[in-house]
């Protein structure tokens, strides 16, 4: 009783500060539309909450690491062998961020195969797509910071892809590596990219996402939006949506704990900038299927060197995928099938069995 | 042009001019100094006899690995370590008795050559010369 009248209390003095009450109108009338699709509504949520996981163990995470070639590999071994839970929480970090890329996968591919992206949401599509780029950058700078063998190598060959981009790439890769190779340097950009460039950038397109879908609203799959609004159904998002939402998180902390007890994050062996390539190399999997296929590529295509048709073939992917809610391959009429469901399901079949050939092969 | 125009084309030019003294020195500050170093053209990769046939190494030459192979004739050969395809370091495979780079399975013959893979070009061959039991590794500069 005395707690509720004092956070009324409480309530009203903001309110009369900051004028909340319409905001609170706001979140009591917000609602969800509930379909048989209603289940992908909630992968954006799961990726938030891992989002928040990286952030939250990644600043514990600070308190031990030392960045430097003498120090980084030294350190991420005292965190997982000395400091008190340093093997939970940095497995928790490891794990996570594998979880946060898949479920920014699951999210894309469900936006894209309900067609979420179509007007008006073009530019949450947009903020979506950099949101993933900027979480690749966090898998692919956070990858060299153990400083092991399997990061180093793969970090001359991201970087040294970036380099083979016409014109402008031998700059970028230099300004990347901070120098001609892969050396103390390139650790430390990465560690900034890393902690502070890289949370800065996400933290403000992740803001703009957010506003962007709460101003909007949900996207309505086709079948749903021509339904009159009596046959609608839909559930207030406070409390049941955020209720279902913070169960599903419980689910996956859970399952990110299990991972994290049973199969903590192995260390591998401190990278040598003088010693041959290890057999079994291979990206962070959700960068397999693009390494899969420069591996798969012959050293010359026609006249150009095989490596960069496959950079120039990727680039010109991302910047197609990206601008996808600007064109359309329209489903002609009699047609049953969707030709933009059937890109989709070309780009996740291609994605699946170049990752399978990587692990296999 | 009206007066108000000419106001916001001085404004505007000036916000680019003001952006452009805030972006240059942060771009030139990441971009990283040219380091000088000692031009490193030969090293010596100890004692002949440390090799046995059939085998390879990887020596420091300046900031180059250089992978030093002995045949398994006991000749010795020694390429730029660095894969031509993607950067990784490549390593002598006594099984196959080729050069082999692990990260796109690239494959390159004693020659340095590439067999099968990605790898677009050969690896520069370095020259070795043994004087006195001791191996030197020099730059191949093409005129000898």
């Amino acid at each position: 009783m005395i707690i509720n009248t004092t956070s009324k209390k409480l309530f009203t003095w903001l309110d009369n500060r900051f004028n909340l009450s319409p905001l609170l109108e706001f979140m009591r009338n917000k609602q969800v539309p509930v379909h048989r699709h209603s289940v992908w509504y909630y992968m954006g949520g799961v990726t938030l909450f891992l989002f928040c996981v990286q952030v939250f163990s990644g600043i514990l995470l600070l308190f031990y690491y030392k960045p430097g070639i003498d120090s980084s590999f030294e350190s991420i071994r005292f965190i997982m062998t000395k400091v008190q839970f340093g093997w939970l929480i940095r497995s928790i970090h490891s794990w996570s961020a594998n979880f946060m890329v898949f479920f920014i996968f699951i999210h894309m591919f469900s936006t894209f195969f309900t067609r979420a992206y179509k007007k008006p949401r073009e530019l949450t599509w947009i903020s979506g797509f950099i949101l993933l780029s900027l979480a690749l950058g966090f898998g692919f700078s956070g990858y060299l910071l153990p400083w092991n063998e399997l990061a180093f190598f793969a970090t001359k060959v991201g970087t040294d892809i970036v380099g083979a981009i016409p014109l402008i790439g031998d700059a970028i890769k230099i300004v990347l590596r901070g120098g001609e190779e892969v050396t103390g340097g390139t650790l430390l950009r990465f560690y900034a990219f890393h902690v502070a460039l890289l949370p800065a950038l996400f933290t403000v397109f992740l803001g703009l996402h957010l506003l962007f879908i709460q101003r909007q609203g949900m996207h309505e799959p086709e079948f749903i939006e021509q339904l009159p609004k009596d046959k609608k159904k839909v559930i207030p998002f406070f409390p049941d949506f955020f209720l279902r939402d913070a169960f599903l998180w419980l689910i996956v902390l859970n399952i990110l704990l299990f991972l994290a007890v049973f199969f903590p994050w192995e260390i591998g062996n401190k990278a040598d900038a003088f010693a041959p390539a290890p057999e079994g190399i291979k990206p962070e999997w959700y960068f397999m299927f693009m390494f899969q296929t420069l591996k798969l590529l012959p050293g010359q295509i026609l006249f150009i060197e095989g490596e960069i048709v496959g950079i120039l073939f990727f680039t010109f992917a991302a910047i197609i995928w990206l601008l996808v809610p600007f064109w359309e391959i329209r489903k002609k009429p009699g047609k049953k099938i969707q030709p933009m469901t059937v890109l989709g399901i070309i780009s996740v079949l291609f994605i699946l069995i170049m990752t399978i050939i990587g692990y296999i092969a | 042009m009206q007066r108000r125009n000419f106001v916001n084309f001085i404004l505007g030019g000036g916000l680019v001019g003001w952006l452009g003294t805030i972006l240059y020195p942060v771009i030139s500050y990441l971009n990283p100094p040219k380091i000088t170093e000692a031009n490193v053209s030969m090293v010596k990769a100890g004692p002949a006899a440390d090799h046995p046939n059939n085998s390879g190494r990887i020596i420091k030459f300046g900031r180059k690995p250089v992978l030093l192979l002995k045949t398994e004739n006991g000749e010795f050969r020694a390429f730029n370590a660095t894969c031509t395809h993607l950067d990784c370091i490549v390593q002598y495979r006594k099984d196959t008795k080729q050069i082999w780079c692990a990260c796109h399975n690239g494959i390159y013959d004693l020659q340095g050559r590439t067999v099968s893979g990605p790898p677009p070009r050969p690896l520069e061959e370095y020259l070795v010369n043994i004087v006195n039991d001791e191996i030197i590794i020099s730059e191949n500069r093409g005129d000898s």
